[in-house]
């Protein structure tokens, strides 16, 4: 379960973290809150977001983004620590559009780890007056990861890599 | 929507390429899309931006499953009978690789075309086909009821 000084490393600096992954940082990703066994997320609203030019609504595949990196890091909060992990499947159901203009948060919850499996559950949503209201969730997921059980950079290596301005695999081929 | 319209009418390479430049999301990913006779690829031309793992380099599962997503309107869009930009229901996807830092191709074919509901099936690959990084299946609504 959720070891406590993991989950204050994550509230301190998942957000740098989150802020040098390439893909995260295009989109925009903010880390909202870590819990025991969940993690939240959030991506702002931006134009060049949008999948349907007529509507105005964000592309389903930004909610799979922030769905699938609230899941992954649900999957630590509930083992306490990063662990090296790949998603193995990822099904969303889309309960309604996003609304223009809102930003969409994702929160997923871990509820079970055996051996070398994690299943997570988690919705996307929009604020509703300020509030983490789930009742109308814009999307729902399930997805599984393998724990592959390699190694794990840690922050601070993560951060050096990204400050260096790159991939390190590229030169050391 | 009026690139749909075009394409439409016109059912050729320039025109499915206009319609992905309509799109935001497509355009922010980099998608592209060639013709081989009637066969469409869908195309993820890789960039910095994709990478979700700094370290192996990966790219994003979000990515891949935008792109897979991406892959399967587009598929749906030149199949025909949509009558607006296809709306996912639901979508499912299997992550089977890694995904290096390269272009990525995705094919997609259709399960089921309804009147109001597409089932869609698409696989991804890099370097070679029948080493596939991901597969998805999907429902799309195409159409509304009729009054």
């Amino acid at each position: 379960m959720g070891d406590l000084d993991y989950l204050n490393e994550i509230r301190a600096r998942g957000g740098l973290m989150m802020g040098v992954v390439p893909h995260s940082r295009a989109l925009g990703m903010r880390l909202v809150d870590v819990a025991q066994d969940a993690a939240i997320i959030m991506v702002p609203y931006r134009p060049e977001l949008v999948g349907n030019p007529d509507t105005g609504v964000i592309h389903g595949g930004v909610i799979t983004s922030i769905l699938d990196n609230a899941s992954g890091l649900s999957v630590g909060c509930h083992m306490g620590e990063r662990k090296a992990m790949a998603t193995l499947d990822l099904r969303i159901d889309y309960m309604h559009p996003a609304t223009p203009g809102e930003d969409v948060y994702a929160r997923a919850e871990c509820y079970k780890v055996t051996n070398n499996v994690a299943f997570v559950r988690g919705a996307a949503y929009h604020l509703k007056d300020g509030a983490h209201e789930l009742a109308d969730p814009i999307a729902t997921c399930v997805a599984t990861f393998l724990l592959t059980g390699g190694p794990v950079p840690d922050i601070d290596t993560m951060l050096a890599l990204a400050a260096a301005g790159g991939r390190p695999n590229e030169g050391a081929r | 929507m009026e690139a749909l319209r075009q394409l439409r009418q016109n059912m050729d390479e320039k025109h499915l390429k206009a319609l992905i430049e309509a799109i935001p999301y497509a355009k922010f990913l980099r998608i592209d899309a060639e013709l081989r006779g009637d066969e469409l690829t869908t195309i993820l031309r890789y960039h910095n931006d994709l990478v979700g793992n700094m370290m192996l380099p990966a790219i994003h599962g979000g990515v891949i499953g935008g792109f897979l997503e991406m892959a399967m309107i587009i598929h749906l869009a030149w199949v025909g009978g949509t009558e607006y930009l296809p709306r996912p229901i639901d979508v499912s996807i299997d992550y089977l690789r890694s995904g290096r830092p390269f272009d990525t191709f995705a094919r997609g074919t259709v399960t089921k075309h309804g009147r109001r509901v597409a089932n869609v099936r698409v696989e991804a690959w890099q370097e070679s086909r029948d080493k596939p990084i991901a597969a998805a299946h999907g429902h799309f609504r195409v159409k509304d009821d009729e009054e």
